[in-house]
This record gives structure tokens, C-alpha cells and sequence, in this order.
């Protein structure tokens, strides 16, 4: 699924200019705190989050993920948005919820890559 | 043996939002020299936990990286209040973090194991008043 799909799906607003949406995802995951991120995660390129701090670029970025998702409506600021831009990581922001979020996208086709056990 | 490349930052422990800008630097300055990108992936991970833990548990501190031809070696040391009981630190879960903390979205007793798991050597010195040192390194030659 390309990343401006993914902005089609959730009515969501692309907020960065310059990173790229024609990149093909094919996993995701969706959490408020960025330790189970870091802890948890393996190798998703979409992160769905309710935090709204730079903390939530940074996370991306160590994890080479290509898309954050701010749900509930959450809009971060400019700093943040040209971090993004910077980075190559494509900000969007939607009023669905987390839940409502994740399953349109599980729905049609994200998956979670789950860390060896 | 050839002499490492070194990279220092310094860390400031006053301002939250800026946590992570030390690790962002040494990752692209990582990719610049051609290592391979999963060990620079592990490395960020690790290095990127030690700094948030400086801002948030010691004021602040530094951080030396060695680069060398087959491994990347972390140094992290601080001033702060150090770490009373290590083994119960690297347990997952436990934390000290504060709900604050927690609200922005850290502190969920991750942040010592994470290191561990995320590096091939990991070891940790504390003393309780004095600070606590890290000596961690991502092999980049497998």
C-alpha cells in the first residue's frame, strides 16, 4: 500500500511537503509510548501514535520507518513537521481514533511484524 | 591498530524536546561512512535510549562514540544520581520515570534492557552519588 493511500483511507491531511507518499508499506504499528516502540517493534514502516512530540520523529528515524500517523485529530507543529520533511518521513494527521485507525488499515491489508519471540 | 574515528556530544539535561538530537546526528554521520545498516539501526536504537536516560534520569551527560573498522563502541557516562540496585534497573518494566515523564511517552522500564538487547557487549558501573557509566558495542562486520 503506498503512503498517500494509507492518507485516502483515513481522510487523514498529509502535513509534510517534501517527504515522499509514492513509497510502497507494508507494515505498521500503533502506540502511544515510544519505549515499546524502541522495545517491541521490528520492522514496520508505519507508526500510528496519539503522542505529539519530537520524540515521536526521533523514534521513527532510529527505527527507519517511512510514515507516523497522528491520530485523533493530533497536529504537530512546524518544528516537528520539517523534521519530518527532513527525514523523509511522511506526517498525517487524522480524527480517527487509534483503534478505528488501525483496523481500516489491518483491514485492507497492513500487517504487524512481530519480533522473533 | 588503526586509531578509531571519534565522535562527542554533549548531552544537556535541561530540555526534553532536544533529547535524541545527539543519537540523530551519530546515526547519519553513521550511514556517511558506509556502515552497514542494520548494525547503524542497533546502534541508534541503543545509543538513542542511553541519551533519552541521560535527559531524563541524570541532567544531562556525554556520550563518546568509537568507530571502528569492525565494531561501533558507545560510551555513555553521567554525573547524576546513579543507580542503586543494576540487576532490578535491567529488568524489563522497572522504572524510577516519573508519571510526566511517562506522558511523553517514555519511561516504561525498557531503556536499560533495550541497550543490552540491542548491542552485542553491554556493560553498566554505578555508584549511587557519583553517576553511572555504559560501555556498549554494535559489531559491524556480521
Amino acid at each position: 500500500m503506498k503512503i498517500k493511500e494509507i492518507a485516502a483511507l483515513l481522510d487523514a491531511d498529509i502535513l509534510t511537503q517534501k517527504a515522499d507518499t509514492d513509497r510502497d508499506v507494508h507494515t505498521a504499528c500503533g502506540s502511544d509510548m515510544m519505549s515499546d516502540v524502541l522495545a517491541y517493534v521490528k520492522n514496520q514502516a508505519v507508526l500510528l501514535t496519539g503522542l505529539n512530540n519530537p520524540q515521536v520523529i526521533r523514534t521513527a528515524d532510529m527505527m527507519d520507518m517511512e510514515c507516523v500517523v497522528f491520530v485523533r485529530g493530533k497536529v504537530p507543529d512546524e518544528a516537528i513537521v520539517s523534521m519530518g520533511d527532513e527525514k523523509n518521513i511522511a506526517l498525517m494527521t487524522t480524527q480517527k481514533t487509534m483503534f478505528h485507525a488501525c483496523g481500516i488499515l489491518y483491514k485492507n491489508g497492513l500487517m504487524e511484524d512481530l519480533p522473533d519471540a | 591498530m588503526r586509531e578509531p574515528i571519534r565522535i562527542h556530544h554533549a548531552v544537556s539535561g535541561e530540555e526534553f524536546s532536544t533529547a535524541g538530537e545527539a543519537s540523530t546526528d551519530i546515526k547519519k554521520r553513521l550511514k556517511m561512512m558506509g556502515v552497514p545498516a542494520e548494525a547503524i539501526r542497533r546502534a541508534a536504537i541503543a545509543l538513542y535510549e542511553a541519551e533519552i536516560n541521560l535527559v531524563i534520569h541524570a541532567g544531562g551527560g556525554d556520550i563518546d562514540v568509537e568507530i571502528y573498522p569492525d565494531r561501533i563502541r558507545m560510551l555513555v557516562a553521567d554525573s547524576g544520581p546513579g543507580i542503586a540496585d543494576i540487576d532490578l534497573a535491567m529488568s524489563e518494566g522497572f522504572s524510577t520515570a516519573t508519571e510526566d515523564i511517562r506522558n511523553l511517552g517514555f519511561g516504561a522500564g525498557m531503556g536499560l534492557p533495550n541497550m543490552k538487547k540491542y548491542s552485542d557487549t553491554f556493560h553498566i558501573e554505578s555508584t549511587t552519588g557519583v553517576g553511572t557509566r555504559i560501555d556498549m558495542s554494535v559489531n559491524t562486520d556480521d
